[in-house]
């Protein structure tokens, strides 16, 4: 008898249970730390309903994710995309969904990439460590779709949903970049909810209190800016300080933005997050494989899956679509166990701490405290930026012609580096906006300031339609200037309410 | 660690809810989708899903981000060509873009393209038109079917067992089972009876051999199944389409100059709930296109549509054309038969009487229903008076002016409530 855990390409629950088990126990050899899984096993209908709502197992109801679900859904139908082969929750235990359509090979590639990669990214990764609680988010979720349906069911859909509309427009900026958040409870959610509503509420009359203090100079307090400091969590600022919202209004603008910060970090550590399932998938099934425990026929559809998933077109080329994310992640946490166990003279000049250093501790170290930014910024080694060909290219609207500021040899590697770490850095790639003051004394406006970086402006036609937004939130007048680094206002865009 | 749990089974449908937000939250846009597709569509093609195109710029979910200009520095991969300092061409897309981002900016001003069904289709077809909620529903129905018996069948749920026909066939096979071992054990008693009368030296043992194997027997018989599922018979029912009969519909247009291309949109979707309500009551049902100026002419659709002609207007023209059409290859003891008229009411003064005539006498005694719409005349002429008399001395005629598409509704009332009592 063949000691192959399977045969054929069909699979079944005792074969998912066999391999899972035995990707469990290698990824255990090399010390992968996960939460608990969960593998579901569903059909292609129910990946297309997974997808459209972007990641989360149970949401609120509204019409972006049927928007989301119709485009899936039509692309999927023409053949223009296939369908992932996975999704994966951070949750606690780490939810992974398989395809009932895919082979058996395919389903083991998922589970060693999903449960044993994404998982232990995120359990060990410092982002999701701060930022989110696994434990809480299903609870949270299910506690948000309940809180919305119930304000439908009081408010009417229209009205809830405009205000998610304006919510979700400044979702990206609801967010806390530099302070832990309090974690997500949604027994606590729902106790503290009420009491939260009635208090904020107060809190807010209190801010806007229009009968002067004693004692109080006019001209003090007219010069005192509000907030003392900027900010720049909108959503925060807006739950707590805007003047006219409902407390269940207030309660929305919680929820979306409590939302958004489960998937801030997410957005932070693609290329990482990728590349370390990959380089797990690719790591633990060659493994798999050495041990005779899978055919040459399973490795090869393996691979064949994985070289098109690590692909990675020229610029030139038409499929070019950006830096691919796996390739790039995967290149490099090769490249790190690389540098550990053969490392090049070149490689001792340039990383003296890691060469030659037990590639499991580096990498596990690499994916705890580093997100893509500081990833690349420690990691990417000239050696690969060789083999990727890398060059970068600057765009200044001010001259006639583009330039190439580097390419991959000796005086180009940092410059490189520094570039490609701040194309991940989402500061960089979201205008930077924060609140400025608000007008307390005179009338209740809201000014944002743009912190404007290498003189890029904000897209005048969506921050219009983003103003709208913030202005039915705010309820009053809302401008933003976009400022200089030397603190010229160049710019003031600016939307009033409606009269009605 | 691994927990694996099948969620095949459960609802597939978790987006429904959000899809049928979108779709009322973007009314709008896809109500003008709709009535450009009905444009686009075939009569006789009304009935079914639609792809449907809105601009992606209104549905869009605006974001704070950065516009084009400015500095922008980004690295790619697959060098081939460049050193340092070179300085090269913009692309041509746009000024701030990157060879890059080319594809992204693009995506941008897309379609953005998606299915409705068809009963959404149908939904905001009808919404232009006032239909009242019953005939919405009736038009919206698929055909029916009956439910007929056919025979018996092995498998089915158990309400639909058939007894009789189940312990006929469980009676038969005991029967079969039973008779060797029956015929057996007679034979066996026989001879015991016969060992008994005769008695003889080694008779208890031959006795004792006997009654063993006679016992052995009636236990055989005895554990035949009075009934097994083997046995089950249910009543087989099939889906059979209600019986209907045929049905033959005349457009009669006029294409004279007058007729522009908003009334023949107009008069377009007047023809398509004539059709839609022909196939909910009809199997089969052809179209017969008749298009006239001062000649009539039998077209196709297309052509029925699309091609303009000038000239004068002779109604009777196409009168004419539709009884000898009628007599040649729709005998009305075969078909049902419907004609829709549309026209701006221009008719040359003396042909009006001759219409009128040739309705009442030859037509109308032929047809199921005449319908007959004026889009956007300047004011009734002759034809319309005339045609007031038809309706005066047939109850299958009607005629209606139209300004607006919500007039259209009223021609069909008569056919709509005779639908609904039935």
């Amino acid at each position: 008898m063949s000691r192959y855990l399977s045969e054929g390409s069909e699979w079944t629950f005792e074969l998912i249970d066999r391999y899972a088990q035995e990707i469990g126990r290698i990824a255990g050899e090399f010390g992968l730390d996960t939460y608990p899984n969960q593998i579901e096993i569903i059909s292609a209908e129910q990946m297309m309903d997974a997808y459209s709502s972007v990641g989360m197992p149970v949401g609120y109801h509204h019409w972006s994710y049927g928007k989301q679900f119709l485009n899936v859904e039509q692309r999927y139908r023409r053949g223009h995309m296939g369908l992932a082969y996975e999704i994966v929750i951070n949750s606690n235990p780490c939810i992974a969904y398989l395809m009932e359509e895919n082979t058996m090979a395919m389903q083991a590639l998922v589970i060693a990439h999903a449960a044993y990669g994404h998982n232990s990214f995120f359990k060990g990764n410092y982002l999701f460590r701060t930022w989110t609680s696994a434990d809480a988010i299903i609870d949270y979720l299910l506690f948000a779709r309940n809180y919305v349906s119930e304000c439908e069911q009081r408010h009417g859909e229209e009205a809830v949903e405009l205000i998610l509309d304006s919510c979700h427009a400044l979702m990206n900026y609801g967010v806390d970049r530099y302070k832990r958040p309090s974690p997500l409870s949604a027994r606590e959610e729902l106790q503290r909810q009420r009491e939260r509503a009635d208090y904020l509420q107060s809190q807010v009359n209190d801010l806007w209190r229009t009968i002067p203090k004693k004692g109080a100079r006019e001209e003090d307090r007219a010069q005192k800016r509000f907030p003392s400091e900027p900010q720049e969590n909108l959503l925060y600022f807006i739950e707590k300080n805007a003047p006219l919202l409902e407390p269940w209004q207030r309660e929305l603008v919680r929820i979306v933005r409590k939302i958004a910060q489960y998937f801030y970090p997410q957005r932070q550590t693609q290329v990482m997050n990728e590349g370390w399932a990959t380089f797990w998938h690719y790591t633990l099934l060659n493994r798999l494989y050495d041990e005779g425990l899978v055919n040459e026929g399973f490795m090869l559809e393996i691979l064949q899956t994985h070289t098109s998933v690590i692909h990675q077109p020229p610029y030139d080329s038409d499929h070019f679509g950006g830096i691919n994310p796996y390739a790039l992640g995967f290149a490099m946490m090769s490249d790190i166990r690389r540098l550990c166990e053969q490392p090049t003279d070149e490689d001792r000049r340039w990383f003296p701490d890691i060469a030659g250093a037990d590639w499991l501790k580096t990498l596990d170290f690499a994916m705890r405290n580093f997100k893509d930014e500081s990833f690349v910024a420690q990691y990417l080694s000239p050696r690969l930026m060789r083999e990727l060909k890398l060059f970068a290219v600057l765009d200044d609207d001010r001259r006639r012609r583009l330039e190439i500021t580097a390419i991959h040899n000796d005086p180009g590697y940092r410059h490189l580096r520094q570039t490609l770490a701040a194309q991940y850095n989402l500061g960089d790639r979201e205008p930077n906006i924060q609140v400025y003051h608000v007008n307390r004394e005179g009338d209740r406006s809201l000014t944002l300031r743009h912190l404007q970086h290498r003189r890029r402006p904000l897209d005048a036609d969506t921050a219009d339609e983003v103003l709208k937004h913030l202005v039915r939130l705010w309820g009053f007048t809302v401008r933003i200037e976009t400022v200089e680094p030397d603190g010229r206002v160049v710019k003031t865009q600016e939307c009033r309410v409606a009269q009605a | 660690m691994t927990q694996v749990i099948d969620r095949r089974l459960n609802g597939k449908n978790k987006s429904a809810v959000n899809r049928r937000r979108f779709i009322r939250r973007f009314r709008q846009q896809i109500r003008e989708a709709v009535s450009d597709a009905i444009s686009e569509r075939s009569i006789t093609d009304i009935d079914s899903g639609e792809k449907i195109n809105i601009p992606a710029r209104d549905i869009g979910e605006p974001t704070f981000r950065h516009g084009p200009g400015g500095e922008r520095e980004a690295v790619y991969p697959g060098n081939t060509e460049y050193v340092a300092g070179d300085k090269i061409k913009r692309p041509p897309e746009g000024g701030g873009e990157g060879k890059g981002q080319a594809g992204n900016g693009g995506e941008g001003m897309d379609d953005f393209a998606f299915n409705l069904t068809r009963e959404e289709f149908l939904e905001f077809f009808f919404d232009d038109l006032a239909l009242p909620d019953l005939v919405k529903t009736q038009l919206a129905t698929q055909v029916e079917f009956k439910q007929v018996r056919a025979g018996y069948s092995r498998a089915g749920i158990p309400a639909n067992i058939n007894v009789i026909r189940s312990l006929k066939g469980a009676l038969s096979r005991r029967i079969a089972l039973r008779t060797p071992h029956a015929r057996q054990a007679r034979a066996l008693e026989e001879e015991l009876e016969r060992v008994r009368a005769t008695g003889g030296a080694d008779a208890p043992v031959r006795i004792a051999e006997l009654e063993e194997e006679i016992r052995r027997l009636r236990a055989r018989i005895n554990v035949i199944p009075f009934i097994d599922t083997f046995d089950l018979r249910y009543n087989n029912r099939i889906r059979q389409p209600r019986p209907t009969t045929q049905a033959v519909m005349f457009c009669l247009m006029d294409v004279s100059g007058s007729m522009d291309e908003e009334r023949k949109d107009i008069a377009k979707l007047f023809f398509i709930l004539l059709y839609l309500f022909l196939t909910r009551t009809y199997e089969r049902i052809e179209v017969v296109f008749i298009r006239h100026h001062t000649t009539a002419k039998e077209v196709d659709e297309e052509d029925f549509f699309h091609s303009r002609e000038t000239g004068g207007t002779v109604v009777s023209s196409a009168l004419e054309l539709m009884y000898k059409v009628i007599g040649e290859r729709y005998p009305s003891s075969l078909w049902n038969i419907y004609a829709a008229q549309a026209s701006d009411g221009d008719n040359w003064n003396d042909d009006s009487p001759l219409c009128r005539n040739l309705l009442i006498e030859k037509i109308m005694p032929l047809l199921q229903y005449f319908a007959y719409v004026e889009i956007k005349p300047d004011e009734h002429q002759s034809l319309w008076r005339e045609y007031q008399h038809v309706k005066a001395r047939c109850a299958n005629f009607a005629q209606q002016r139209i300004d607006a598409l919500t007039d259209i509704y009223p021609v069909f009332r008569k056919l709509f409530k005779k639908k609904a009592a039935a």
